[in-house]
């Protein structure tokens, strides 16, 4: 062995160079101060471990890249651990720069003559930062688009050529493949390239010059070799041991729903590092002071003059009182920076809209990831298309848009909006329910606006029926109107109802005996067997999905309406709604959703 | 004989050699480098066209009371080498202004990008990112509003019953209404 070595080293010299890494002599001994850039060289290199898995498992398009990170997350063994390992890891970078660069600043190591090693760890804390800001887009999710918007944004309102660096870093005048492309070749080549050469140029500057020594020394000189080492090393520990923490906490990291310009994303907040100056940008008195360049001001010169000053920090402690102010300069831009934050963190916290929202882009990420499951994986399309085939997502989307011009949903367009407008038509939140139905068929109800209120039959029959003759047919009789309303109900066969249906079985039957006999709903409804003279719309299959996508597609048929059919139009004949789509508005209103069956529907 | 770590003296010939070696080395580079920044500023070359007129809804799907409708534009679109059929490229709100009048606003807030949501509470726009808020109609209804102007309006036509709007994206964050190119 030792023969190995010395030949190795004679053609080499690698025992010199070793000893020259591991016996830097250090004035005063090893202390905790000096840890910082060794926990920072750890964390890069846990970056690209990581990454470089991350990267085998990775594929840059907007058809794949959110998909493939779902699979690294949710499928490949061990992938939540290696993604939660890189997302965290380069949190905790950008808590140790700070610390690294306080600790310089204060130990006064970026004066003359280290200047030049000063401005390349500037420049390594600017390439850490892009780092973030690329990697935070390749998930492709909802949250990761929306802050790359924001950012890209920005990078358009630099004047003249503002447009022109947007559609280079964008790729196009569009989001789309090119956008991923660009950033993930930005992220894990051209950036860390950089900061492999900015780290070497760092460490063999710091190596040139010695490490600046805490005065007064409290003990003798000592060895980088073991002293500092196991110093160092305890902290890199410290450093894996509460990036464990954080992912096994959130096994792994976040992953909302695949990216959508379509839909709003109320819970989009950039990373928590970004967040002071998210919280900058919205303070008034930028607005109040600069008007509309206010944007400007906030978002690129200020921190422009921000990066300026920290660059000519060593000139400035040239001065008598400059080291003084560097420090003052630092303290107050890391107060105001944790101010803003903790403003930000708090008003979202305070705020019952942003819970909202991040609920919900909780809920939709749990719902992609169940028909996923469901479906047995993601088609060739990408997870869009899951989404777009999903009635609970695109089922309130279509209403709002076809539906809601007359009828409602709980009140609402189906996506939450509310019109002044009285609706013409019933509200279809539980149509086909016992609940549905017996509200329907109270007199004090049938005429509100919920149900038959703004239509034409308000002055009809069934009206003039609910709210005369059936309060005297069932007086006494409460269970048999009950037990009418569960027959009809059954008709729909609502998931929701399934369960009661299957017990009730016989109390249903009781229930047809009541439609015919003591309702008498039979002599103008068909019910269960074809009638040729019913004049109003059949009971048979009441709410069901076949009854409800037939009358989409014409309310005028005999079999529902016919020729008295108020202002409803035939969807499915005038074309105005494709079957799948009337289907999925069908399935949603019945709240048909469950993963498995969209699944299987979709196939 | 002079040493290896001892500079040679610099004859005229010894400059023309030296000024060689760097022409030579210059233009080895310059091949891949001159590749490579063409293709890179690709983008620039590729414009994003004028927006086409898209079919959005129709005329009586929409409140009469003005309340806007959030409505998906679906349509084909080219995202690099993929050719999409009809697919949903972006969101608009749509708001029945009179008997035959439509309006229709971007979805895209002004300012820097974000989704602006419909408030029905408080019956305005309002952005989630940095607090802009607009009124029904889209003009910026807050003097704080860190937005450079109100959301942006597209060309509407009503084609019989039909609502086609010109779908194109703007320009953010400056106060003139610029389409992205």
């Amino acid at each position: 062995m030792k023969k190995l070595i010395s030949w190795l080293d004679d053609r080499t010299g690698m025992n010199g160079l070793l000893h020259e890494v591991l016996f830097e002599r250090i004035p005063g001994g090893a202390r905790w101060r000096y840890v910082w850039g060794s926990t920072l060289s750890f964390c890069f290199v846990v970056q690209i471990l990581t990454g470089l898995v991350l990267w085998m498992a990775y594929s840059p398009s907007s058809a794949t890249a959110w998909e493939s990170v779902y699979y690294i997350q949710n499928e490949m063994t061990g992938g939540w651990l290696l993604r939660g390992l890189h997302h965290y890891t380069a949190q905790a970078m950008h808590v140790l720069l700070v610390l690294h660069l306080l600790q310089v600043v204060v130990d006064g190591a970026y004066k003359a003559p280290r200047e030049v090693n000063y401005w390349f760890g500037l420049v390594l804390l600017f390439l850490t930062l892009g780092l973030g800001l690329t990697g935070y887009l390749l998930p492709w999710d909802q949250k990761g688009y929306g802050a790359t918007k924001v950012a890209t944004s920005l990078a358009g309102i630099v004047p003249v050529v503002g447009p022109s660096i947007q559609k280079l870093i964008v790729g196009g005048s569009d989001y789309g493949h090119h956008t991923l492309t660009r950033f993930f070749a930005l992220h894990a080549g051209v950036l860390p390239g950089l900061m492999i050469a900015a780290i070497v140029a760092h460490v063999a500057l710091f190596r040139k010059h010695g490490i600046t020594a805490k005065q007064p020394y409290r003990k003798p000189d000592a060895n980088f070799w073991p002293d500092q080492v196991l110093m160092d090393g305890v902290a890199c520990l410290a450093v894996t041991g509460a990036v464990l923490y954080f992912t096994v906490k959130h096994h792994g990291a976040e992953l909302y729903a695949p990216a959508d310009a379509t839909q709003p994303f109320n819970a989009a907040r950039p990373e928590w590092y970004f967040l002071f100056l998210f919280e900058f940008l919205k303070l008034h008195v930028l607005t109040d002071l600069f008007g509309h360049h206010g944007e400007f001001v906030g978002a690129i010169l200020v921190p422009g003059v921000v990066c300026g000053v920290l660059a000519v920090m060593p000139f400035l402690a040239k001065w008598r009182l400059g080291h003084r102010f560097n420090l003052g300069f630092l303290a107050v831009l890391l107060v105001s920076a944790t101010l803003l934050t903790v403003r930000s963190i708090r008003s979202d916290a305070d705020n019952p809209g942003f819970q909202a929202a991040m609920a919900q882009a909780q809920a939709q990420s749990e719902r992609i990831g169940a028909l996923i499951r469901a479906n047995g994986g993601i088609p060739p399309g990408g997870a869009g298309t899951l989404l777009r085939d999903d009635p609970a997502t695109a089922g309130p989307r279509l209403f709002a848009q076809h539906c809601a011009g007359c009828h409602r949903y709980d009140g609402h367009d189906g996506l939450g909006m509310v019109s002044k407008d009285l609706p013409s038509a019933p509200d279809l939140k539980g149509f086909g329910s016992r609940e549905w139905l017996a509200g329907f068929l109270e007199a004090g109800q049938i005429t509100n606006h919920a149900y038959y209120g703004g239509t034409r039959f308000r002055e009809g029959k069934m009206v003039k029926y609910v709210t005369t003759k059936l309060p005297k047919l069932h007086a006494g009789k409460p269970s048999a109107l009950e037990a009418m309303v569960a027959a009809v109900s059954a008709e729909a066969g609502l998931p929701g109802q399934r369960e009661k249906e299957a017990k009730d079985g016989a109390w249903i039957e009781q229930g047809r005996t009541h439609v015919r006999e003591t309702f008498a709903c039979t002599d103008c409804h068909a019910f269960r067997k074809p009638d040729e003279e019913a004049s109003a719309p059949e009971l048979t299959g009441w709410g069901s999905r076949e009854w409800i996508l037939a009358i989409t597609t014409d309310p005028g048929h005999a079999r529902f309406y016919g020729k008295r059919n108020d202002r409803m139009p035939a969807f499915g004949k005038e074309g105005r709604l494709t079957p799948k789509e009337s289907g999925l508005i069908t399935d949603w209103i019945r709240g048909d959703v469950a993963p498995d069956r969209v699944a299987a529907s979709v196939k | 004989m002079s040493g290896p770590d001892e500079k040679p003296a610099v004859g005229r010939r010894g400059f023309i050699k030296e000024a060689a070696a760097g022409v030579v080395g210059g233009c080895c580079l310059l091949v891949p480098a001159a590749a490579g920044l063409v293709a890179w500023l690709d983008p620039l070359s590729r414009s994003a066209g004028g927006g086409a007129m898209v079919k959005v809804g129709r005329l009586d799907g929409l409140p009469a009371d003005g309340t806007p409708q959030r409505v998906s534009v679906v349509m084909g679109r080219q995202d690099a080498w993929t050719r999409e059929g009809a697919v949903p490229v972006g969101a608009i709100y749509l708001r029945r202004t009179g008997d035959r009048v439509v309006q229709a606003l971007h979805s895209v807030c002004p300012h820097a990008g974000c989704f602006v949501d419909y408030q029905t509470a408080r019956g305005q726009f309002f952005c989630p990112c940095h607090d802009s808020s607009f009124a029904v109609d889209g003009s910026i209804n807050d003097p704080h509003s860190p937005s450079p102007r109100g959301m942006d309006t597209l060309e509407v036509e009503l084609r019989g019953d039909e609502v086609w709007v010109r779908f194109q994206n703007f320009r953010t964050g400056i106060e003139g209404k610029v389409p992205v190119a």
